[in-house]
């Protein structure tokens, strides 16, 4: 009889599999996403490779020596432990993150903007306090500015009602404004001293709010050459909530994660965060098989770093409180093993 | 990774595959990923090439404690390993980007309001 190997679901909960039966999930998460997004399966190397880290009984793995990459902490720390900026300096000192970014606790740049001077002498703080890069982040967040939180007739609810054309001008509206939020934050921390913005979840609310992450992304670039730019996606496929949305000639809705590069590289972007969310329902190793087939032909053209999501409910990672520490290291190995990426 | 993530989870990243940050040298690698966007290899090698050691050094806390101090790099303070009369977090920084040969910007906001 074959043996079986604790491992996990995508919910984080404990179960057992025989080698076989990991290896199903391997092809199968694999195949669905080949399907679904066009691309090919992962050859039998890379399965191979896959089968050997999550059929392992180990309690932790990690890459080889020298084979180390950057992890760039999208919103650092607790908000429970001392103060905002002690929270990086635990992150820097004790964890050992290679970059830290400093973020309050409503995660939106239209949040941000009222009361930015606040958030502004924070960062100053930090950079006194801390030697690592220290960037500044939050969410593009479309949505905050549709009604009732917002000016805008909001298109969730235009929308069912056959108002496309309304729906339309009103995330054209929202986006025009979002751009020039996220322009006057981003001038702000500048000023206060930060080594770059992060524009976290990007495309969350459609194409919309993807275009207006590199709208922004454009902006930021050419006022600020040297100035650290990250957009990290909300979801594999950027959703077509306007539907006919562009940049640079090319229609947002539908992308994946190769097609959402090109458009980051092309912006002027310093890092891209492709995230790929987990089916709770499914095991790990068959939502690791699933994320990397659509991100490895993102890998093929990347001309910039490439950190992958890799946090809770994305990459592989669990979605629940406390990710166990065997499905993140295993979620890590394997995209710097198989996708040589930059960063997570 | 991202805001959401739970607690210490970076931790079993940072172990996993990280660079350690200061704790080596992966915070000098990000800054050549943001400011140049340099893919990893790259970014490794610029970085070691400027310090005089091998890409591999870079995550090797042993052997970059010795290389920050001598290039005046910054250190973390620990209970028994402290340097009151080595560069602190913004004079460290001074010399990352000497050393680097990067703009960092809040040394240049430094030099600027402090009028140097």
């Amino acid at each position: 009889m074959e043996p079986r190997i604790p491992t996990r679901m995508g919910d984080g909960s404990l179960v057992e599999m025989t080698r076989s039966e990991i290896k199903a999930d391997l092809e199968a998460g694999t195949q669905l996403a080949a399907r679904k997004a066009k691309v090919p399966e992962l050859v039998q190397d890379e399965l191979d490779h896959l089968l050997d880290i999550y059929a392992s009984a180990a309690r932790f793995t990690a890459v080889d020596i020298g084979d180390e990459v950057i992890l760039s902490n999208d919103g650092t720390g607790t908000k429970h432990i001392g103060n905002r900026v002690q929270d990086l300096q635990s992150y820097e000192a004790l964890l050992g993150v290679d970059m830290v970014e400093l973020w309050q606790i409503d995660y939106s740049y239209k949040a941000i903007k009222t009361n930015v001077a606040h958030e502004g002498q924070s960062m100053k703080i930090a950079q006194n306090l801390l030697t690592n890069p220290v960037q500044y982040g939050a969410m593009p967040d479309l949505g905050r500015y549709s009604k009732p939180d917002g000016p805008i007739p909001n298109w969730s609810e235009l929308l069912p009602m056959g108002k496309i054309d309304e729906a339309r001008r009103a995330q054209e509206e929202a986006c025009e404004m979002l751009v020039e939020d996220i322009d006057f934050v981003a001038d702000a921390m500048v000023a206060a001293g930060t080594d770059g913005i992060d524009f976290d979840t990007t495309g969350a609310a459609g194409d919309a709010d993807f275009l207006a992450g590199l709208r922004a992304c454009r902006v930021l670039r050419e006022k600020y050459p040297w100035l650290g730019i990250e957009i990290g996606m909300a979801s594999e496929f950027v959703l077509g909530m306007h539907g006919q949305l562009e940049f640079d000639g090319e229609r947002l809705a539908g992308m994946w994660p190769k097609d959402q590069l090109r458009m980051v590289q092309q912006a002027g972007a310093s890092i891209y965060g492709p995230a790929v969310n987990i089916n709770t329902g499914k095991s790990t190793a068959w939502n690791i098989a699933r994320a990397i087939t659509f991100i490895k032909p993102a890998m093929a053209i990347a001309e910039i770093p490439v950190h992958v999501n890799v946090g809770m409910g994305v990459g592989a990672v669990p979605t629940c409180v406390y990710p166990p520490a065997d499905a993140t290291s295993r979620a890590s190995k394997a995209f710097v093993e198989i996708l040589k990426i930059d960063g997570y | 990774m991202g805001t959401g993530d739970p607690l210490g989870m970076e931790g079993a990243h940072t172990q996993a595959s990280g660079m350690g940050g200061m704790r080596a040298a992966g915070d000098l690698v990000a800054r050549m990923q943001m400011t140049r966007r340099m893919r990893i290899k790259e970014a490794k090698q610029y970085v070691a090439g400027k310090l005089g050691c091998t890409p591999r050094d870079l995550s090797d806390p042993v052997a970059m404690e010795q290389i920050r101090l001598d290039k005046g790099l910054g250190t973390l303070a620990a209970t028994s390993s402290t340097h009151p009369d080595e560069p602190g977090m913004m004079e460290a920084k001074f010399n990352i980007s000497k050393a680097l040969d990067i703009p960092i910007n809040c040394v240049e906001r430094f030099k600027e309001r402090a009028r140097l």
